[in-house]
């Protein structure tokens, strides 16, 4: 008897381990729906034909131009300096410095830029762009774009550097040798057999780079600073989409809130088309290699 | 073409040629290295720029610094406590709710789940990652810390906290030290210390969950068979088995959590109501160092700049330390599958 109450124990503790896991993942699916539900529902009621073709909020009937053109500047100025260097880097890890201590000290600190705080990263650019250009042009620039540009791409130069490390680690070295023994110099080698090879996982990387800085904001407030004018000058303040929504977020006003909430839904669907192409891209790209 | 015009050339030309593609190759070496070391360089580089922009506030108020929880721009005195207290707090509340739940979501898909639920579960859990932080400190403010103060507020101040509605102090308040004064308060909003630390549970469950469900499925089938073979039930399995075999992974994703949880900055500055005033209540409104940095660098100058890199300098070395032990305890079960 004995022996059957301590069956009967181990199988109920089995099935309220296994049920609590399941209340888990009900608990993390539950969040999401309610924030993605809320996102949705305020967000589209609050979605007009103003929203992309008027300028700041603080008119009548403004809009949220001024803001995506904005992010859109920023993110792209963020990209164009993050991919060449990042896309190196990478190759410099995965191809020249494998197994070499520099190379896994600089592999295991990209590891940790890629999850460091943005804030610090945001102050880091303030001091080292808008601190100087400000001594320089003795006041005239101060924040300016660039500056917002060079903090998005402090992060996300770490995620495409990771990226290019590992899709280029999964090309196959059989390749590599064909190539060196046909007498190849390593730079073309590397730039037009191993970069092909790896393309669409680096193309992965570089949306998923996008993806992650087009909701950041907390580099963006320090350097960036936004502006309530449509500006397409880099040297200029520069108004950003999470900025804006940040800055309507703490108005009073429920009109303006609701006008966050519609930039908040267009973020969020641009973020989530984003992870869904590079995730159907990445699916793709493993099919072709097993 | 290229190898007869190689053949039929004279041998200078090949070593021409060969010399000119060594020194290519040295170059393009050096211009990979450079940008590698960038990486290096920006790290570095963030950690000097904040602690030299900090270097009044360091020299000025010295240690003290960190003891003082004075916060009081127009008396130009600063101390980090508060700041410092509120990060620790609510990351330590987001890995009290996101630990046991992550671990659940991770059993559930490599254990329980259907095959067929499993990819599309995941995927979802991982789409909580992708949604920006701004998103979360929406709607943690205009939604879930109003629910939170109308629904769930009322019940923790009533059964466990020492100043409830009724008056009368519940058995839990008045036996177990501390309880009651971490929920005794008579803040009416719902953006707390404790809301905040919620809404960062939510946003680093699915890095915790992620990191813990990629180790689960290392750990060697033939392990798992024989503990089923001697009759172990699923539980037993996961919990003898496969978490001592990858309890330095797991930790090491509970330190990624813990590291994205100290340095979330949106989601915070919106939900913890930024009060510099130290309470022992989790009810009440605080300030963490990001939340404190995002609300007041803009209009500061003099000496609360300076404190305000300061903490920033203060962040980033807890931020970096947390991530290098996560890293390593990473790296430990890596090397352990020979990878």
């Amino acid at each position: 008897m004995l022996s059957s109450s301590l069956y009967l124990r181990r199988r109920v503790k089995n099935v309220i381990a296994l049920g609590l896991s399941s209340v888990a993942t009900l608990i993390g699916l539950v969040f999401l729906a309610w924030i993605l539900w809320e996102t949705l529902r305020q967000g589209i009621g609050a979605i007009n034909w103003n929203l992309f073709s008027k300028i700041s909020v603080y008119r009548e009937n403004g809009g949220l131009a001024n803001a995506m053109v904005g992010s859109l500047i920023l993110d792209l100025l963020g990209i164009a300096i993050a991919t060449p260097i990042g896309v190196l880097a990478g190759t410099w890890l995965a191809e020249y410095a494998n197994r070499t201590r520099l190379g896994e000290s600089i592999r295991f600190l990209n590891d940790i830029l890629l999850s460091a705080p943005s804030i610090v990263l945001g102050l880091f650019v303030y001091t080292i762009v808008v601190l100087p250009t400000t001594a320089l042009t003795h006041g005239d620039t101060t924040f300016s774009g660039l500056a917002g540009g060079i903090a998005l791409a402090l992060i996300a130069l770490p995620v495409i550097v990771r990226t290019t490390d590992e899709m280029l680690r999964l090309v196959p070295s059989t390749l590599r040798e064909a190539a060196l023994s046909l007498g190849i110099p390593q730079w073309k080698l590397t730039m037009q057999i191993l970069m092909r090879g790896a393309r669409s996982g680096i193309i992965t990387g570089v949306l998923l780079a996008l993806a992650r800085i087009s909701g950041e904001t907390a580099p963006l407030l320090f350097t960036a600073f936004g502006n309530n004018f449509l500006t397409f000058n880099p040297m200029d303040k520069m108004p950003s989409l999470p900025q804006a929504i940040y800055e309507y977020t703490k108005d009073p006003d429920p009109a303006i809130n609701a006008i966050a909430w519609a930039g908040a839904f267009v973020i969020t669907m641009f973020v989530l088309a984003l992870s869904l192409l590079s995730r159907l891209i990445l699916s793709r790209n493993k099919v072709s290699h097993d | 073409m290229q190898a007869n015009e190689a053949a039929s050339a004279p041998f200078s030309t090949q070593e021409v040629r060969a010399r000119r593609d060594a020194r290519d190759d040295r170059l393009f070496g050096w211009l990979l290295k450079g940008c590698a070391l960038l990486v290096l360089a920006s790290l570095l580089g963030a950690a000097g720029a904040t602690l030299w922009g900090g270097r009044d506030a360091f020299a000025h108020f010295g240690l003290g610094f960190l003891t003082s929880s004075e916060w009081n721009p127009s008396d130009d005195v600063y101390g980090a406590l508060v700041p410092v207290f509120g990060t620790l707090i609510t990351s330590f509340i987001a890995l009290l709710v996101a630990v046991p739940i992550s671990f659940g979501i991770a059993l559930y898909l490599s254990e329980v789940a259907p095959p067929w639920l499993r990819t599309p579960v995941s995927s979802a859990i991982e789409l909580l990652a992708g949604i920006p932080s701004i998103i979360y400190g929406m709607w943690g403010l205009f939604v879930f810390a109003p629910f939170f103060a109308d629904h769930v507020k009322p019940w923790l101040t009533n059964y466990l906290g020492n100043q409830p509605d009724d008056g009368k102090v519940s058995w839990v308040a008045a036996h177990v030290p501390f309880i009651g004064r971490m929920f005794g308060n008579d803040n009416p909003f719902g953006g707390s210390v404790l809301t905040a630390g919620i809404v960062l549970a939510i946003m680093i469950i699915p890095f915790i969950s992620s990191v813990m469900r990629e180790v689960f499925q290392t750990v060697p089938t033939r392990l798992k068979e024989s503990a089923y073979a001697l009759g172990s039930s699923t539980w037993e399995v996961v919990w003898d088995i496969v978490l001592p075999y990858t309890r330095s992974a797991v930790i090491g994703g509970i330190f990624l959590g813990l590291g994205r949880a100290l340095g979330e900055t949106m989601a915070v500055t919106f939900i913890i109501g930024n009060k510099m005033k130290l309470s022992p209540s989790l009810l009440d409104p605080g300030a963490s160092i990001a939340s404190t940095i995002a609300n007041q660098f803009g209009e500061a100058a003099g000496l609360q700049k300076s404190a305000l890199m300061a903490l920033a300098f203060l962040l980033f070395v807890v931020t970096f330390i947390v991530l290098m032990i996560a890293r390593l305890m990473l790296r430990r079960l890596a090397h352990k599958e020979g990878r």
